[in-house]
């Protein structure tokens, strides 16, 4: 009985396939009539609105947010600029187009050829850029010639305008056409090729807040271009204003201290971090980046030995020289190896097994305390510290100072610098550390280099006795109706665990430095404010000829480091003269000037600024005269010693 | 693990069926995606690795005997329910709308796989059901209520094309097991009040406003109204021979909404015309009556009713998709199998292939 069943259900249920199947058929087969309907029947209706129907877009270029300086002053903002486009589908012959372009406006039809070439692969209605920046006659003639340029348009952009000549180059940066290699890579997908962008320093770095939001108009036109309707339509959104902790004046006191110098400055708020200047010198023309840059100025750019277009204060790494023996010295203490009346005697050299190394100093600098190897900069006395601290000793010292990485400017590419450690010369070159290598070390040579944020930042942490601040550049991010989006708040990133004695005692050396006889940074002193630093000489190449026979790429680099004032310290600085050979003679009156300004600054009333100046001019004779006499050494402080 | 007396029953002609759709799939990705910008690896090559994970699950799921799916459906049912619980309780939370569930490794879809459990469910019920001469009202409240609990809740997400999807292959499976005359009247009675309430209620405007379009496609001729425009002017001008591969005016120009997914068809139908169409669709039709038949060979009431269920899935994904793309059914977000660009849609599809191929092979064993 239930097998029956059973079976009997088996065959309805087969049954019912049949009729399931005489169902699809059917639902198929009006499938198939609905395209015999679209596709045969009505095929040349629908061919007709297929072939008039042409959407284009128009995109509108947000307005890019401007950049200011802490005080509010516009150092970029934007002005219009025209650049020719075509429509590729509205083009019936390229080539005569393009030869009629080049003799109307005499562009370069090799350029525009190219760029069409390039795009070739994006819808037909979407303009090509063939050439950027033209000029208002050049929109005139185009405007004039409208009916025999079809597909050609004339597309508005802001640009980007300087207001200062070069001021801070490096550090704003530049902004130019989005490369192919960008479009393709991550964070870039809202790009089109045309599109300008950030391309280094803050316009880089900043580009998601700068940029903005592009608008465009989604137009449906028919065969001839004419616009039917706007299928959708958004306007663009200015990108956000960013204020930097940059202090323009300062800045560009800071520019104008190196004079043709090659270098790098960097001024730092003690207390919070806050970048002030930032400079690199030489500087460049951003302006000239954001179109096609002349042939000829980008070889004048690449030959010129001071390499203007490397961003010094940010990836320059330069051995620290002298400036690095707070940190040995702020080692020492700690490790109860010196104290503030530990001395030895500096015979002008150090033997050490088969070498000997030398001190700055030939004739020696006799009895040294450790205020006095500071204010003199005796390597001999470092010498022998490094010796009893041992490398890893001085590179946790380096390192609780957090060099030796990045230290989180907004800026992209900053390096990393380097702090030896015996560990990191196994891991390198797979031998171990010699006992001699320690001593180059403790005096900043050797294999120890830094960047100038590196070198501001430990100064910085020395002044304010520890606490060390990411540096940074942004103070905050406004809209477009000035509303502040987003505030930098200081941020503390370490602390170096050195006693509050430590850094008095080292702090008491490094204001001898300035402010003592025989202090190798004398030029950096100011009349009314108390300045305390360290010279430092960092070498370029061990052996040396005469001294007027040094090719300037072989001397070495001149720096110093300061903070100021004494007592309540405000603001440091690290300066860095490549090739300036002497830390006292060439980076200290730098520092002495970017003080100056910074002061000033701080106090208008205080204008008559001239009359200081004319007193560190005359320190700077009296001290050029002594550090003309001293040569020679690995490291050289340039003041004359007592 | 797999007898080897199955693999000489391997039903080539499924394979065959599939892999030709596939392929054609893959090739008219590539089309639909030469005026994309694209970063990263290309959607054609994206969809052939999609292939290779669809065929080796499909492989996994026709080695194991379905019968075990009998014990397990009642589990994966309540599991399943449970996800959807979970996605709307999640969906709540972000403030917004959720189809997926974020297990760390993998990202699920539960809706999706609601379709595929639906059918497993559905044939372990009807498979202990007698219904000579038909079900009668009474007979069917209970899988009814079992149909509605996760519709309900997929429709909550809200997911108007996916619930439509299970609504209707569980109705297609009932329409298998038979229903009688009375039934079938009481049926309507009830449906028309019920899709005014649904109407009134239940719907979210851009679900009718969807609905709407497609009664009229002027009444909005920018919003959804445009793409069934759109879509209807590429396919009608494609003609009958096509504009040719990546020729199409109306896709490299990018008129059609999601072309590569949703609008696959629409590609198709422009650049290869309704020669194209006319193969395409046929091969479609062999499959679904393929599945029909594999479903008849099967001398068990339990496997006929799993293929019958897996037939009716991408019978339903074939033909509203379509309808859609040609004019005749509203837009909602269902993919053409193995044809629609996504990895989502190739799984589902592929472990319904390896549920047929599993009963295919299995028909000499009893």
């Amino acid at each position: 009985m239930k097998e029956r069943r059973f079976v009997r259900e088996l065959l309805e249920s087969k049954q019912r396939i049949l009729v399931l199947s005489f169902a699809v058929g059917i639902v198929f087969l009006s499938l198939i009539l609905r395209l015999w309907h679209l596709q045969i029947l009505s095929a040349d209706d629908y061919h007709a609105m297929s072939e008039n129907n042409r959407l284009r877009f128009v995109p509108v270029a947000a307005s890019r947010g401007a950049i200011m300086d802490r005080t509010g002053t516009v150092l970029v903002s934007n002005r219009p600029s025209f650049s020719l486009a075509v429509v590729p589908q509205e083009v019936k012959d390229k080539e005569a187009l393009l030869t009629l372009l080049s003799t109307l406006l005499g562009l370069d039809r090799a350029d525009m050829a190219e760029r069409w070439e390039k795009n070739k692969k994006r819808a037909k209605y979407y303009p090509i850029v063939l050439a950027s920046n033209i000029t208002r006659d050049h929109v005139e003639i185009i405007e004039e010639n409208r009916l025999r340029l079809p597909g050609i348009e004339i597309e508005m952009k802001p640009v980007r305008e300087y207001s200062s000549n070069q001021l801070a180059a490096h550090l704003l940066g530049y902004i130019g056409e989005v490369s192919e290699k960008e479009l393709n890579t991550k964070g870039y997908e809202e790009y089109n090729p045309g599109d300008y962008i950030g391309k280094n320093g803050i316009e880089r770095a900043l580009e998601n807040e700068l940029h903005g939001g592009d608008g465009g108009r989604q137009l449906e036109v028919d065969a001839r271009g004419r616009v039917l309707r706007t299928i959708s339509e958004s306007s663009p959104t200015v990108g956000n204003s960013v204020m930097l902790t940059i202090d323009a004046n300062v800045q560009k006191q800071a520019e104008r201290a190196f004079g043709e110098q090659a270098g790098a400055a960097v001024v730092m708020d003690v207390n919070n971090g806050e970048i002030v200047a930032f400079v690199s010198n030489p500087g460049f023309d951003p302006a000239l980046f954001s179109g096609r840059l002349p042939a000829d100025v980008w070889q004048e750019y690449l030959d010129d030995k001071r390499h203007p277009l490397e961003n010094k204060a940010l990836s320059g790494q330069y051995p620290p020289g002298s400036t690095f023996k707070m940190v040995t010295a702020l080692a020492g203490l700690n490790n109860n190896i010196i104290n503030e009346s530990t001395s030895i005697d500096c015979t002008g050299s150090y033997d050490l097994g088969t070498s000997t190394f030398k001190c700055w100093n030939k004739r020696g600098h006799g009895s040294t305390n450790l205020r006095k190897s500071l204010r003199e900069s005796c390597d001999v006395f470092y010498y022998k510290l490094g010796e009893k601290l041992g490398v890893d000793k001085i590179a946790a010292a380096a390192q609780a100072f957090k060099l030796g990485a990045p230290l989180g400017v907004e800026l992209l590419n900053e390096r990393s610098g380097l702090i030896p450690t015996s560990e990191w010369k196994q891991k390198r070159f797979g031998k171990r550390w010699y006992h001699g290598e320690t001593l180059p070390v403790a005096i900043g040579q050797g294999a120890v280099i830094m960047t100038p944020i590196q070198l501001a930042s430990m100064i910085a942490t020395v002044a304010n006795e520890g606490t060390i601040y990411r540096p940074h550049l942004v103070k905050r991010v406004v809209d477009a109706d000035g509303k502040t989006l987003r505030e930098t708040k200081p941020e503390i990133i370490g602390n170096a665990p050195f006693s509050k004695e430590s850094f008095r005692l080292v702090k008491q050396g490094l204001l001898a430095v300035v402010n003592e006889p025989g202090g190798t940074g004398a030029m950096a002193r100011l009349y009314d404010v108390k300045v305390a630093g360290k010279t430092g000489t960092s070498q370029v190449v061990k052996l040396r000829d005469s001294k007027q026979g040094t090719p300037y790429q072989y001397r070495d680099h001149a720096l110093f480091v300061a903070f100021a004032p004494y007592d309540k310290p405000e603001v440091a600085v690290a300066v860095v003269v490549e090739h300036g050979e002497h830390g006292g003679s060439a980076a200290a009156p730098i520092a002495g000037r970017i003080l100056r300004a910074y002061f000033d600054s701080k106090k208008p009333v205080r204008k008559e600024g001239s009359g200081s100046q004319k007193d560190d001019e005359e320190e700077e004779s009296d001290e050029d005269g002594g550090a003309a006499e001293v040569k020679e050494p690995q490291i050289k402080g340039d003041a004359k010693n007592d | 693990m797999i007898d080897r007396r199955l693999l000489t029953n391997i039903d080539w002609v499924l394979t065959g069926l599939v892999l030709t759709v596939c392929l054609l799939g893959i090739m008219n990705i590539y089309s639909a995606t030469t005026p994309y910008k694209i970063i990263g690896t290309a959607y054609y090559i994206k969809q052939f690795y999609w292939l290779m994970v669809g065929m080796t699950l499909s492989l996994v799921v026709c080695s194991l005997d379905y019968h075990i799916l009998e014990d397990l459906s009642y589990w994966f049912y309540g599991f399943l329910v449970f996800l959807l619980i979970i996605v709307l309780v999640i969906g709540r939370r972000s403030m917004g709308a959720t189809r997926w569930l974020n297990l760390g490794f993998i990202n699920i879809q539960p809706s999706e796989l609601m379709k595929l459990v639906i059918i497993v469910t559905f044939a372990r019920f009807f498979n202990n059901f007698q219904s000579i001469g038909g079900l009668t009202v009474k007979d069917v409240l209970i899988p009814l209520s079992l149909l509605a609990l996760p519709a309900a809740l997929i429709m909550k997400q809200p997911d108007l094309g996916t619930a439509t999807l299970v609504i209707l292959i569980a109705l297609s499976m009932i329409l298998y097991v038979g229903l009688r005359w009375s039934t079938i009247v009481t049926f309507i009675c009830i449906t028309i009040p019920m899709a005014w309430i649904s109407w009134a209620f239940l719907l979210r405007p851009y679900q009718k406003n969807r609905i709407l379009d497609f009664l009229n496609p002027e009444r909005s001729r920018l919003g959804s109204g445009y793409h069934i425009i759109q879509s209807k002017i590429a396919v009608g001008s494609g003609g009958i021979i096509g504009k040719g591969f990546v020729k199409g005016t109306q896709s490299q120009l990018r008129f059609l909404p999601e072309q590569h997914t949703d609008f696959a068809f629409s590609v198709f139908a422009e650049e290869w015309g309704f020669v194209g169409c006319l193969v395409l669709i046929i091969i479609y039709l062999f499959l679904v009556l393929w599945g029909l038949n594999i479903a008849r060979r099967c001398n068990d009431r339990f496997g006929g009713l799993l293929a019958v269920g897996v037939t009716a899935m991408l019978f339903w994904h074939i033909v509203i998709n379509m309808g859609m793309v040609i004019g005749l059914f509203p837009v909602v977000g269902v993919p053409l199998p193995f044809f629609s660009y996504g990895g989502t849609s190739m799984i589902t599809s592929m472990v319904g292939i390896g549920l047929l191929q599993n009963i295919s092979m299995r028909r000499f064993m009893f």
